[in-house]
């Protein structure tokens, strides 16, 4: 632990340096974490980029009432594969898959996971799964139309390639639980010495209370895939009440993995928030514990609330009341978190730098989109809002203005530890400003308009709802400029941008105490941990 | 390696032949209840059958019975969480 000594990047090339193997095999064949976890930013990074576009697709073809630039049918395979590529190919695989891998095992002390080769088997299977879902889109009768979440009967019925798009999903899922079972694994096995169960950082709770979301919910998705591929090409009746089957049960199926994934997408990125606000605000966290229990606390309660996505399906009325409840019951572990955040800032010496930025827009955008999943968990006030702009608005306040700006945070973050450069600081504000107004610009509009009423998921609407769709699209314009400045900024710094000593954040997590970039094995000795992760003091931080 | 490999556990024929003989009584259980009316009790009296059935297929056959505890913790998270799964469910498709 020599933070003092300072390692630069024309010393050292750590990780990146040849491992033995020659160009492409010394990535898509190494088990080493590190690398794995840039095979994963790579992959996921440009899907999402493929995903946006197709977002700002539909918000042009939204700006104006009526045919704009694409038809029905056109706008339906849009906001499906939109929705598949950001939820299946992105974010549910990016944070376990990126930051899990590259941070969890420096974090612990540990020179690799515990399964190095079943690491790489799971990216394999990701790839694979992506390259089947991609072919769905080209292949058949067209891409899929059934919207991400594959309803029957529609999606039973449908002449569009639904089939080979579920079974890359299937693929995909089967990807998420190894690399569940292998953090498990790892966290449970490959602690350093004296890194115990209070002493691993936040961001390591959060990954680790994911990987059980991943290990135990996930295969119910994979069943629930292969029922409807059962229906498709068999014609076996389980959800035609017609032959006996029920069209709701397939709701249930689905929502019992579909909900507690969105809190493998969100559990990560409050463990960024976690790492940054402390190192950000020179305190340590306020409330380690319960932050840490609020994780598992999250990753329980989430999985018994999938309900109230259907109030509105002909579910019992019993069921929509102890779905209603549970639901308010999650709000609980996420109030505990946003409060200790806010309360690790009370007093501290904040600096804004672009990861502080990107977290305190999290704590915000998270906080209204959580207010407003109230509204839906209420079922009084979801029956009015269900299946509107406003369910759109809200899911894109948490996934977007919540994981996605914790993305961002974590990207400018841990950039400097892995590439030795640092980004220029005012042109990450500059685009930072961009993506925050064009955040709230583009789906604040969409929630209110879905309060009047404007349903979703049609490429066409009442003129009523003109100026707030056209406002909705001027923000995507803008928020498109902030990630195009953010990227030409992280890029730039990527080739030319000034070399950074081993801790320039000062951060106390482990991943601070080596050097910059990190070493193949990590640890240039074995560490031995004496402190907390939030330790200034302790470990000698000024 | 050979120190976080569990003991091998012989069971005797008798006990595997017992544990085979309640599953086959199980099963004829299983088809009897079927005929009967228990109205909505029908569901709960199959999946208890089924429950003590699978149990004694991973007590016994599974050898769970001489594992660990830790993986006798870990079987009983992944099942409790599957119970709480079906048990919510039926929350709806009881009261529909």
């Amino acid at each position: 632990m020599t933070n003092s000594e300072a390692t630069t990047v024309q010393d050292e090339r750590g990780f990146w340096k040849d491992t033995g193997k020659t160009g492409i095999t010394s990535w898509i064949f190494s088990t080493d974490h590190k690398r794995i976890g840039f095979l994963y930013f790579y992959t996921v990074f440009s899907f999402f980029l493929v995903a946006v576009i197709l977002g700002i697709l539909m918000r042009i073809e939204l700006m104006a009432p009526g045919r704009t630039i694409m038809g029905p049918q056109t706008y339906n395979a849009l906001f499906t594969v939109h929705g598949v590529i950001m939820i299946f190919l992105f974010i549910l695989p990016g944070f376990q898959g990126v930051f899990g891998n590259l941070l969890m095992p420096i974090q612990i002390g540990a020179r690799d996971v515990a399964f190095p080769r079943l690491n790489l088997l799971s990216w394999w299977i990701y790839i694979t799964g992506a390259a089947t879902i991609i072919t769905s889109l080209f292949t058949g009768s067209g891409p899929p139309d059934t919207g991400w979440t594959f309803y029957v009967p529609f999606s039973a019925r449908t002449g569009t390639n639904v089939t080979l798009a579920v079974f890359g999903v299937f693929l995909i899922g089967m990807s998420a639980i190894l690399t569940g079972l292998n953090f498990v694994t790892t966290i449970h096995r490959l602690r350093a010495e004296g890194m115990t169960w209070g002493r691993i950082p936040l961001f390591v709770w959060s990954v680790y209370a994911t990987a059980w979301v991943q290990v135990l919910a996930t295969p119910i998705l994979g069943i629930t895939l292969l029922l409807i591929i059962a229906e498709r090409v068999l014609g076996a009746g389980l959800f035609d009440p017609g032959r006996g089957g029920d069209p709701l049960m397939y709701q249930h199926l689905f929502w019992i993995y579909s909900h507690p994934a969105v809190y493998i997408m969100i559990l990560p990125a409050m463990g960024v928030i976690s790492e940054i606000i402390p190192v950000f605000s020179r305190k340590p966290i306020f409330g380690y514990g319960m932050i840490a229990m609020s994780s598992l606390a999250i990753a329980a309660a989430g999985s018994l609330v999938w309900g109230h996505h259907m109030f509105t399906s002909g579910m019992s009325d019993l069921a929509v009341l102890v779905f209603s409840f549970l639901t308010f019951v999650v709000a609980i572990p996420s109030a505990i978190k946003v409060f200790n955040w806010v309360s690790t800032l009370y007093k501290g010496s904040i600096s804004l730098e672009a990861p502080m930025l990107f977290a305190l827009g999290f704590i915000l955008l998270f906080s209204i989109g959580g207010l407003t999943g109230l509204i839906l968990g209420s079922a009084a006030t979801d029956i009015h809002v269900h299946d509107t702009q406003f369910v759109v608005g809200h899911f894109h306040y948490v996934i977007f203005g919540g994981s996605g700006f914790a993305f961002f945070g974590a990207m400018h973050y841990w950039f400097p530890k892995f590439f030795g450069r640092r980004y220029r600081e005012k042109l990450a504000l500059a685009a930072w400003i961009l993506l925050f107004i064009g955040f709230n610009v583009m789906y604040f509009s969409m929630m209110v308009l879905g309060v009047e009423g404007m349903p979703r998921r049609y490429y066409d609407y009442l003129p009523e709802f003109h100026a707030l769709n056209l406002t909705s699209t001027f923000g995507s314009w803008i928020l498109f400029a902030g990630m195009v400045i953010m990227l030409v900024n992280l890029f730039h710094g990527l080739l030319r941008g000034e070399p950074v000593e081993r801790n320039p954040w000062g951060g106390a997590t482990l991943e601070w105490s080596i050097p910059t970039p990190p070493p193949t094995d990590n640890f240039v000795e074995e560490p031995v941990v004496t402190h907390g992760p939030y330790d200034f003091k302790g470990s000698g931080i000024p | 390696m050979s120190s976080i490999t569990p003991e091998q556990h012989v069971v005797s024929y008798g006990k595997l032949a017992a544990t085979w003989l309640a599953l086959m009584a199980l099963t004829v259980l299983t088809i009897w209840v079927s005929f009967q009316d228990l109205g909505i009790f029908r569901v709960w009296a199959a999946l208890s059958i089924a429950s003590l059935k699978s149990g004694l297929v991973i007590a016994i056959f599974m050898q769970m019975k001489y594992e660990n505890r830790l993986l006798k913790w870990l079987l009983f998270l992944a099942l409790a969480t599957l119970a709480i799964f079906i048990g919510l469910t039926f929350v709806d498709v009881l009261y529909r």
